[in-house]
């Protein structure tokens, strides 16, 4: 009994008017934005609405041609990828091992309270972490520095210093996200069949045999998998993050494309040079995300969604 | 078990201390900030407070519970956290349930419609001007309705609500119960743990969210928490201490430092209530979103 598609739509007419008010959301603050990209083309002038969006004077590749013969262009997409690479280096394998260690515990109860204590961060809010960051390295009543002093030696001022923005970006994100991130490697290692542990007592095996020959290969599709989806977000690099934590003085190491963007756009109003970086920035996203995808349907099989 | 090899013991020494190095590093901050916030003032401008409390003076409490603004952003982030949670939730099941069946007529394309915005975004000016051009800006609605839904939720929604049997919607539906019926009665009861780990997702962003104030709203009435925090914690304001009226340099001078960390104790109370709830909906929700997708 097949059923033409007219008929379908008409049964399923409850499930669209479900769906209607998400289709409304998603046009008007996903898909109308993706329109407002030919501002990047165009001479937009300020204040003037969505109307502006097409009485604007068309400049072609005016932004792009700019952008691309600024002298921050390539400051701006190296630091954007390195932040994003220096996290991925440093702040992929630790919640690996992180979630070895708290499985091969032998006190549960400690295993359990460890993992709530280090998951807690992730839910604290950039504003927090980088305020207490900006605190504790500051150079006059900061911890780190006090102790420093204490020690003998002088003290830094960290939060202005180009050469420590990046270690700071890198360890204060992994300082936050690494027990979370955890939570699903330790879920993987608990999926494997306890049978396994068994055989490999009965051979004889030592713990640290276990950590290599049975729990590694066990968990290393779960590992191929969150390798290749942070790999398509790998530019994605937190826009809050950088905005809360830098000022002119680490601009060398510091911006990022989102940050100039929105420097360029919100506050200095040169709205068509910014949609132009923003949309040069997107599709590069953009690429980066559909061939993880691919790969991971290559390799995986299984793509994402 | 007791096993022979004594490498094994060598490696139980080294986990316990790279677990308990772990703890330390994550647990510290807020210790350190939890003591000054509750130190002597003295102690604190002579940094002898480095892990537990000197003294017990809970005089910065006093001051920043006193200023008005605190409330008042408080206030209006538990409007923007409550209100803003109940219409993702509700949004997201109203997307979710229509592409969780099989048979629905348009499921691929707007799948397609769906997914697509997690690859490609207008970015941050285009959606600004929309923003602004549809009236939003400094309305309370700026900071809800943008992000109403976030894709990779609805995902981990509609994968949960699709696991559930099918033939309890058919049955349903033979009996005659509407789509919403079956939405309210059949799958939201069985997914809850899943839609639990969403709205902790969901609120826990809400709660934090800084970027959507930022950019929307210029009012410091309408501000939430988060912007207050910046004001104080990054950009060194010394409202709090202007609001208190206090004179003296000196006093000043030591009483930043607690004003700050008694700022962040209070704001951290919520979130650290709370998550340890959720933690074993966590795991299954977190499963859910990663492996299956």
């Amino acid at each position: 009994m097949k059923r033409s598609f007219g008929q379908r739509l008409k049964r399923d007419r409850y499930l669209l008017l479900m769906f209607l008010p998400v289709l409304v959301y998603y046009l008007v603050f996903c898909y109308l934005p993706m329109v407002g990209i030919v501002m990047g083309f165009e001479d937009y002038r300020m204040g003037s609405g969505f109307e502006g969006l097409f009485t604007s004077k068309w400049v072609g590749l005016k932004w792009f041609n700019q952008f691309f013969s600024s002298v921050f262009s390539w400051r701006l997409i190296r630091n954007t990828f390195l932040l994003s690479f220096y996290s991925l280096i440093f702040g992929f394998p630790i919640p690996i091992i992180f979630a070895i260690a708290i499985t091969q515990l032998r006190s549960k109860r400690f295993a359990k309270a460890a993992q709530v204590i280090t998951y807690l961060p992730y839910f604290i809010s950039t504003v927090v972490v980088v305020g207490m960051m900006t605190n504790f390295l500051s150079p006059s009543n900061g911890v780190v520095n006090l102790i420093i002093e204490k020690m003998g030696g002088k003290s830094i001022n960290f939060m202005s210093d180009p050469g420590w923005f990046r270690k700071l970006y890198v360890i204060s994100g992994s300082w936050q996200s690494f027990g979370f991130n955890s939570i699903i490697f330790v879920a993987a290692i608990m999926g494997i069949d306890p049978a396994l542990y068994e055989a490999m007592e009965v051979d004889g095996a030592s713990r640290w045999q276990r950590i290599i020959h049975l729990i590694l290969p066990g968990i290393s599709e779960t590992i191929i998998l969150l390798l290749i989806m942070t790999l398509g977000n790998l530019l994605n690099v937190g826009f809050e993050k950088v905005y809360l934590m830098y000022s002119p003085a680490v601009y060398e190491t510091g911006d990022v494309i989102s940050t100039y963007v929105y420097r360029q756009g919100i506050e200095s109003h040169k709205y068509g040079y910014a949609s132009a970086v923003g949309l040069f920035y997107s599709a590069v996203g953009f690429l980066f995300v559909v061939s993880s995808n691919y790969l991971s349907r290559k390799v995986t099989g299984s793509s994402l969604w | 078990m007791k096993t022979s090899h004594g490498s094994d013991r060598v490696l139980d020494v080294v986990i316990w201390i790279l677990v308990i190095f772990a703890v330390a590093v994550t647990a510290y901050p807020f210790l350190y900030v939890l003591s000054v916030s509750i130190s002597d003032g003295a102690a604190v401008a002579r940094g002898d407070v480095l892990l537990l409390p000197k003294g017990l003076s809970l005089d910065a409490f006093g001051m920043v519970t006193q200023y008005n603004q605190l409330w008042i952003s408080y206030r209006n982030t538990f409007f923007y956290t409550i209100f803003g949670t109940l219409a993702n939730i509700v949004f997201t099941c109203l997307g979710a349930y229509p592409l969780s069946k099989r048979d629905f007529s348009l499921r691929k394309p707007l799948n397609f419609f769906v997914v697509f915005t997690m690859y490609f975004s207008g970015g941050l000016i285009p959606t600004y001007i929309v923003v602004t051009g549809i009236g939003l800006y400094n309305s309370p609605l700026a900071v809800i309705l943008p992000v109403l839904v976030s894709t990779y939720n609805m995902m981990i929604c509609r994968s949960a609500m699709s696991s559930v049997p099918q033939d309890l919607f058919e049955n349903a539906s033979l009996e005659g119960a509407s789509d919403f019926y079956q939405l309210i009665h059949i799958a939201i009861p069985l997914i809850k743990p899943t839609l639990a780990v969403l709205t902790l997702y969901y609120a826990v962003a809400r709660y934090n969210d800084f970027f959507n104030a930022m950019l929307y709203l210029g009012d410091s009435n309408l501000q939430p928490l988060q912007m207050f925090l910046r004001r104080v914690l990054i950009l060194s304001s010394s409202e709090v201490l202007q609001a208190a009226g206090t004179d003296a340099a000196a006093a000043a001078a030591q009483n930043t430092l607690k004003i700050r960390y008694v700022c962040i104790v209070l704001a951290a109370i919520p979130i650290f209530a709370i998550t340890p709830f959720v933690q074993k909906y966590l795991v299954s929700g977190t499963m859910l979103g990663a492996v299956k997708g």
